[in-house]
C-alpha cells in the first residue's frame, strides 16, 4: 500500500495501468485529467449556508497550508496545481449547526477539464453536517479537504448524482482531530466513470472516523472507490463500510480499502467491510481489503468482503406475502443499503438518497412502502 | 363456501442436475372453515406440497391442477397467489437484512388488502397482534427474521397469518423448534384465526404435538408423494400409537 503524498506533479508520472493503484482504474475515461494543463473550466455553484458558516476563496498557498493532506496521485496533484486556489468553508469553533450546509455543483459538458479544490474546516468543538452534491456533466477533477478539529463533529455526505456521461476523479482528504468525530458518506450513482480516493489521517488520540460509501453502477458505468485509513495516532477508531449494487452489461465497480496501523497507533480499533450485490449476470465487482498492522497492541482489527447475487429466497419470501415483484426487489436492495443509508443523520438527505436508489432500480415513481 | 381443490398434482425438483418427481399425484380438498393435517415421515413430500402451492420457483408442476375459490392457482405468480388469499407459514422463514418487520408487515398488508391501512389504526392493529403473540414491541424495528430465534421466527409467521387473514393457510412444520410455552402461544394464534370460522387451514407436521393444541377434523397421511391414508382425528392417534410403518411398510421411522 502506497502512502506517498506530494504536491509535486513530477512525483506522479502518467499512469500506464501497470501500477497497483491504477490497475483497476477507468483510465481511458480519465485520460484528459492526466494532462498537466491549466483550464478555464468551472462548475456552477449553488449553496445553502446556515447562519454563522463562512464560505470564501483562498489562494493556492493558503489552501496548501490548511489542507488535510497533500495529493495522493497525479490527478489530485494536478487539481491542486491548476484549481487556482480553493473555496474554503469554515465552521467556526464551538458553533452548532443542525441544519445542513449544502454545496451543489453542476457542469454542462465534458470539455474542458475542471480542476476543483474545496476545503472544509470544522473548528474546535463545533458540530455540522455538510452535503456536497454533483449534478450535470463534467470532466471533473475535484479535491476535497476535510479537517475536523479537536472535539468537533462533522457529518459529510458527497453525492455523485451526475448525468450518465460525466467523468469524476477526486481525492477526499480527511483529518480527524483529537477526540473528534467524522462521518463521511460517499454516494456514487451517476457518471460514466468515477474514481474517488479517500484518505483518513488523525491529529491526535481519540479520533473516530466512520467512512461509508454506497454505489449503484448501471450498464456501462465504472465506479472505483478507494479508502486509505492511516492510523498513526493512538486510541483512534475507524469503521469503513462500502456497499454497492450493480446491474447491466459492463457495470463495473472496484473497491480497495487500505488500513495501515502504524507502530505508534496503539489501541487502534478498526473494521472495514465491502459488500456487492449483483442484480444480474452483466456486472463485475472487484473488492480488495488490505489491512496492515505494524503494532502488537490493537484493540481490534478486521475486514470482510463479499460479492453475491440477488437472493431469490428473499424475493420469494416477500412475494409469498403478496408484495409485488418490483416492490419486493426494491425492498431487498434498499434493505441491502440500509446500514449505509440509516447512518445518515439528516432525514432530507437520507430520504432523497433512498428515492435516488429507487430511481436507479427503475421504480422511482411508485409510492414508497 | 370457499374451496381449495388439489387434483392429481405432480411436482418435480431439480436434483443433481436431473428432474426428480417428488409429488406423484396428490388429491386434497379443503373447504373454508375446515382444518386438515397432512402427516407423514420426513421426505414424504409434505413441504414440497406447501412450496408448490405457494409457487416457489424451485418446484416445477408437471401435472394436475389447483383451484382456489374457482381460480386456477397454478396460473398465478407467487404474489398473486398470496393476494388471492393463500398463505404459507414457512418452516424456515427467510432473513431479509435491512427490511424492518414493521415496513415488511405494512407492505404485505397493503398488498393483500389492496390499500394502505391508515397509519394510526395500523399501528394499533400491529401492536395488538404482536402483544397477542407475546412479541416484544422492539421486534417491529428489527430486520425481518434476522437474528431471530427459532421461536421468534415461528411467532413472526403466525403474526403475519393473523394480520393478512387469508382464505387458506398452509402451516409447514410450525411446531418444529418450539418449546412448550411457544407452542402454546403460536397455537393460540392459529386458533384465533380459525375462530373466525372462514379460513381453511392445512397443518403440515410429522408429529402429533401440534394437533393436541389445534383440533383438526381431517388427517391425511402422505408417503412417497401421495396421500396414502385419510381419516379423522383418530388417524393421528393411531400414528402416535403405532408410527407410520402401518402406512409405509417396514423400515421407515416416524
Amino acid at each position: 500500500m502506497s502512502n506517498l503524498r506530494s504536491y509535486d506533479v513530477a512525483d506522479f508520472p502518467v499512469p500506464t495501468g501497470r501500477e497497483e493503484v491504477w490497475r483497476f482504474a477507468p483510465r481511458t475515461a480519465l485520460k484528459p485529467m492526466f494532462d498537466d494543463a491549466p483550464s478555464e473550466g468551472h462548475l456552477q455553484w449553488e449553496t445553502v449556508l446556515p447562519e454563522g458558516v463562512v464560505l470564501r476563496e483562498i489562494s493556492t498557498e493558503e489552501a496548501t497550508a490548511r489542507a488535510a493532506s497533500a495529493p495522493v496521485d497525479r490527478i489530485s496533484a494536478l487539481a491542486a496545481k491548476h484549481a487556482g486556489g480553493a473555496v474554503l468553508l469554515e465552521i467556526p469553533a464551538g458553533s452548532q449547526h443542525p441544519e445542513p450546509v449544502v454545496l451543489d455543483l453542476s457542469g454542462t459538458g465534458r470539455e474542458p477539464v475542471v480542476w476543483g479544490w474545496i476545503l472544509i474546516e470544522v473548528g474546535e468543538g463545533a458540530s455540522a453536517t455538510v452535503a456536497l452534491r454533483h449534478f450535470g456533466t463534467a470532466m471533473y477533477a475535484g479535491n476535497v479537504s476535510v479537517v475536523v478539529k479537536e472535539g468537533a463533529r462533522l457529518e459529510f455526505v458527497s453525492v455523485q448524482a451526475w448525468d450518465d456521461d460525466a467523468v469524476h476523479a477526486g481525492h477526499l482528504a480527511t483529518r480527524v482531530g483529537r477526540d473528534a468525530t467524522l462521518r463521511t458518506v460517499v454516494v456514487t450513482l451517476g457518471g460514466e466513470a468515477a474514481r474517488l480516493v479517500q484518505t483518513v489521517d488523525y491529529d491526535g488520540p481519540g479520533g473516530d472516523a466512520d467512512v461509508r460509501g454506497l454505489y449503484f453502477a448501471d450498464a456501462g458505468q465504472r465506479f472505483e472507490h478507494r479508502s486509505f485509513v492511516n492510523h498513526d495516532q493512538p486510541h483512534c477508531r475507524s469503521n469503513v463500510v462500502f456497499k454497492g449494487a450493480l446491474q447491466g452489461e459492463g457495470a463495473r465497480s472496484v473497491w480497495v480499502g487500505d488500513v495501515l496501523i502504524q507502530p505508534s497507533a496503539v489501541g487502534t480499533q478498526t473494521y472495514e467491510i465491502n459488500r456487492n450485490l449483483l442484480l444480474d449476470d452483466g456486472p463485475r465487482a472487484d473488492s480488495v481489503p488490505n489491512l496492515e498492522i505494524l503494532t502488537g497492541d490493537v484493540a481490534g482489527a478486521g475486514h470482510a468482503s463479499a460479492t453475491g447475487r440477488f437472493d431469490e429466497e428473499q424475493l420469494f419470501y416477500l412475494r409469498s406475502r403478496g408484495i409485488p415483484e418490483e416492490q419486493a426487489r426494491r425492498l431487498v436492495v434498499l434493505g441491502f443499503f440500509a446500514d449505509v443509508l440509516d447512518g445518515i443523520d439528516v432525514p432530507m438527505i437520507r430520504s432523497e438518497l433512498m428515492r435516488a436508489v429507487e430511481a436507479e432500480l427503475g421504480y422511482g415513481d411508485q409510492e414508497s412502502a | 363456501m370457499t374451496e381449495l381443490i388439489i387434483r392429481d398434482l405432480h411436482v418435480e425438483v431439480e436434483s443433481d442436475g436431473a428432474p426428480k418427481e417428488i409429488l406423484r399425484g396428490v388429491d386434497l380438498t379443503v373447504h373454508g372453515g375446515q382444518t386438515h393435517a397432512i402427516m407423514g415421515p420426513n421426505g414424504s413430500g409434505k413441504s414440497t406440497l406447501a412450496y408448490a402451492l405457494a409457487g416457489h420457483p424451485a418446484y416445477t408442476i408437471t401435472g394436475g391442477s389447483v383451484v382456489m375459490d374457482g381460480q386456477d392457482l397454478l396460473d398465478m405468480s407467487v404474489d398473486e397467489r398470496a393476494r388471492a388469499g393463500l398463505f404459507l407459514a414457512m418452516q424456515y422463514p427467510v432473513e431479509v437484512p435491512g427490511v424492518s418487520v414493521s415496513n415488511f408487515l405494512r407492505s404485505a398488508v397493503t398488498a393483500v388488502r389492496g390499500e394502505a391501512p391508515a397509519l394510526r389504526t395500523w399501528l394499533k392493529e400491529m401492536r395488538g397482534a404482536m402483544a397477542d403473540l407475546h412479541v416484544d414491541p422492539s421486534f417491529a424495528e428489527r430486520s425481518v427474521n434476522e437474528g431471530f430465534s427459532g421461536g421468534e421466527r415461528k411467532r413472526h409467521e403466525i403474526l403475519q397469518l393473523e394480520l393478512l387473514n387469508p382464505k387458506f393457510a398452509v402451516l409447514d412444520e410450525t411446531d418444529s423448534g418450539l418449546d412448550v410455552d411457544a407452542l402454546k402461544v403460536v397455537s393460540e394464534g392459529v386458533n384465533r384465526v380459525r375462530a373466525g370460522g372462514e379460513i381453511g387451514v392445512v397443518l403440515i407436521t410429522h408429529t402429533t404435538r401440534l394437533l393436541k393444541q389445534i383440533p383438526v377434523e381431517f388427517v391425511h397421511v402422505m408417503w412417497q408423494g401421495r396421500i396414502v391414508a385419510e381419516g379423522g382425528p383418530e388417524l393421528a392417534e393411531q400414528i402416535e400409537a403405532d408410527g407410520y410403518e402401518q402406512f409405509t411398510g417396514a423400515g421407515v421411522a416416524g
